[in-house]
């Protein structure tokens, strides 16, 4: 394969890479830059999406068996939301560390269910009929689901962008992370706002994991696996912002994967030490939300 | 006063303070030095692995209480430990350099990771920290030819004494017990000497030690490094006593499951965390056996419960936070 075929196909599984890390981060994010709640059960999230698309899907998912799984992810990420949301009220004026141990701990307790349900085996799912296989473009051949993974991120990608910073729903949660007290005093409970923001940000893990499970596969370890890049492209991009974990994530998903290309071996040594030399420049981020009261 | 008697007076103060070290050393480490002849081979064993976590977590604690520093990457520093002691026992000698090998590595190791971390706080210490783990738990994945892979360093020759093999339940137990006594006095120096004064002061309120004229960033350094070097040397206790050094040894539940251990014990005592250490080892070994391999559900739900029951174990230490 000649060298500009190996890095378009690099560059573009980079994308594919990137997208989806930017699902799983943006949750994360809204969590943690709007609530101020690190939740490290957020891996659990994305792996519990992976095991349910092969739960209901097998090693060859359907088109049924596909809808099926997105109403799936949608109502398990939800309820899994709120009991987050209800789990760590309690600590919201409490410090990081408590709030890491308390998410820490749930993340072993669903490893535990997760592997107790669904054993310790890998469990690969090939996506359903017409998004398999590869597709030619001008001589270069490529997998399709990755372009149609790029398709289906792009747009929720762009849909959480514009939730929050276009909607009043979104204007609604800027304005919680601002001021909490001035928001209660328009009528609006932020504690409602607390569940949405819970609710919203687990269901794209989740999602994310449906998405993710033809490449990623389900198996235990993965959610630490998926927690820690999603936390580096969060710290990377700064707290409490969207276009910051976009710019991470899409910026690591091509260090990781034309890393992979070009110097394999040391991909996951170029991702911690980007994340090292920015925070070691910017110890604060890429970029930080200018206003709101962040602590 | 006079200068002569204020000399005197401190003095005394000193020797009062380093009898007290001395008593409170001493008396547990007599009661644990009788241990194994009064328990079975497998007690002895669990026992010695309860050694090696406590220092591991002491070491954190030295971080976490003392400091006011969470670690969520200290396990890599255990791992720079255990790796080069397993790596020096199979390669060259057996006897207790293996162990000096390992707190230098660890030393070296934790003066790059720490003099960036150290500059960072709160919830981007966390964030730093984790990702050193990260990075180690890789390292021992990936660099196979030294680190054996995923497969880990087994075989790891038992530690020898002038000629005698140490590879007896009870005797790998005096073994351990001797250098976690040793890495404990280490630490208790550090954090009651009077740089360990200074440490106490950035905990309580950087900005104000800072003002005072205190290198903070350099006096927080030298704490993560002091800290790295005694999980180091924890570390190469694991290889002398497990014969068996793993990448899971440098994760990030390691790291997790000590810093369990230091909150549960209560931090910024010097014998809370080893309690910690010891319930977070029986729960997973013996607990985790007797319940069908469950360990990690008992963990947990050990996890929650303590952050919802047990705030005064953590309460200490965030009252000291809020201070500043």
């Amino acid at each position: 394969m000649p060298t500009t075929q190996i890095a378009v196909t690099a560059m573009v599984n980079g994308l594919a890479v990137g997208l989806l890390l930017f699902i799983i981060a943006a949750g994360l994010s809204l969590i943690f830059g709007m609530m101020d709640v690190l939740n490290l059960a957020h891996g659990s999230l994305f792996l519990t999406g992976a095991y349910l698309a092969w739960w209901l899907g097998g090693e060859q998912q359907t088109w049924p068996s596909l809808a099926r799984a997105v109403v799936a992810v949608i109502v398990v990420g939800a309820a899994a939301g709120g009991l987050l949301s209800l789990m760590t009220a309690p600590l919201s004026r409490r410090s990081h560390l408590e709030q890491a141990l308390l998410t820490l701990g749930i993340a072993l307790v669903a490893a535990d269910i997760l592997s107790a349900l669904f054993g310790d085996d890998v469990h690969a799912t090939e996506p359903p009929p017409g998004l398999g296989g590869t597709v030619v473009i001008a001589g270069w051949t490529y997998p399709r689901y990755r372009l149609v993974l790029i398709g289906v991120a792009a747009l929720i990608t762009v849909g959480v962008y514009w939730t929050i910073e276009r909607t009043s729903m979104g204007a609604l949660f800027r304005a919680t992370v601002s001021d909490r007290d001035m928001v209660a005093t328009t009528g609006v409970d932020p504690r409602l706002v607390r569940v949405g923001v819970f609710v919203l940000g687990s269901v794209l893990a989740t999602v994310a994991g449906l998405l993710g499970a033809p490449i990623y596969h389900a198996r235990p370890g993965l959610d630490t696996t998926i927690l820690v890049l999603a936390l580096v492209v969060v710290v990377v991009g700064g707290l409490g912002s969207i276009r910051g974990p976009l710019v991470a994530a899409l910026l690591f998903g091509q260090i990781e994967s034309v890393g992979r290309a070009v110097l394999p071996g040391l991909a996951s040594f170029l991702l911690f030490g980007t994340l090292a030399a920015v925070l070691a420049v910017r110890p604060r981020g890429l970029f930080v939300l200018t206003s709101g009261a962040r602590r | 006063m006079t200068a002569a008697a204020r000399t005197d007076n401190t003095t005394h103060l000193r020797t009062r303070r380093a009898a007290r070290t001395a008593t409170v050393i001493a008396g547990p480490s007599l009661v644990l030095a009788a241990a194994p002849l009064y328990l079975a081979p497998y007690a002895t064993t669990t026992l010695t692995r309860i050694l090696i976590f406590g220092l591991l977590a002491a070491s954190l604690d030295l971080l976490v209480g003392v400091v006011g520093l969470p670690s969520l990457g200290h396990a890599a520093f255990f791992g720079v430990g255990a790796y080069a002691a397993a790596w020096t026992a199979g390669h060259s000698t057996a006897s207790p350099m293996a162990l000096v090998v390992a707190v230098l590595a660890a030393a070296v190791v934790s003066l790059v990771a720490g003099s960036v971390a150290v500059r960072s706080s709160g919830v981007f210490f966390l964030m730093l920290t984790l990702a050193v783990g990260e990075l180690m738990q890789q390292a021992a994945d990936s660099w196979a030819s030294v680190t054996g892979g995923s497969n880990g360093l087994y075989g790891v020759p038992a530690p020898s004494l002038w000629g005698h093999v140490v590879d007896q339940p009870a005797t790998t137990y005096w073994y351990v017990l001797t250098f976690f006594v040793l890495g404990m006095v280490v630490l208790r120096l550090a954090s009651t000497s009077s740089p360990g004064m200074v440490l106490r002061g950035v905990r309580d309120s950087e900005i104000r030690m800072r003002a005072l004229g205190y290198p903070t960033t350099r006096v927080k350094l030298g704490a993560f490094v002091v800290a790295g070097a005694v999980a180091g040397l924890a570390g190469g206790l694991l290889a002398a006593q497990q014969r068996l050094v793993t990448p899971a040894d440098v994760g990030f539940t390691t790291s997790a499951l000590a810093l369990l251990a230091v909150v549960i014990g209560g931090t910024g005592s010097w014998w809370g965390p080893c309690l910690g250490a010891a319930l977070v080892i029986v729960i997973r070994d013996m607990l985790g056996a007797s319940i069908d391999g469950h360990g990690p559900l008992a963990l947990g739900l050990m996890f929650v419960l303590v952050v919802y029951l047990m705030p005064a174990g953590i309460a200490r230490f965030r009252a000291r936070r809020n201070v500043s």
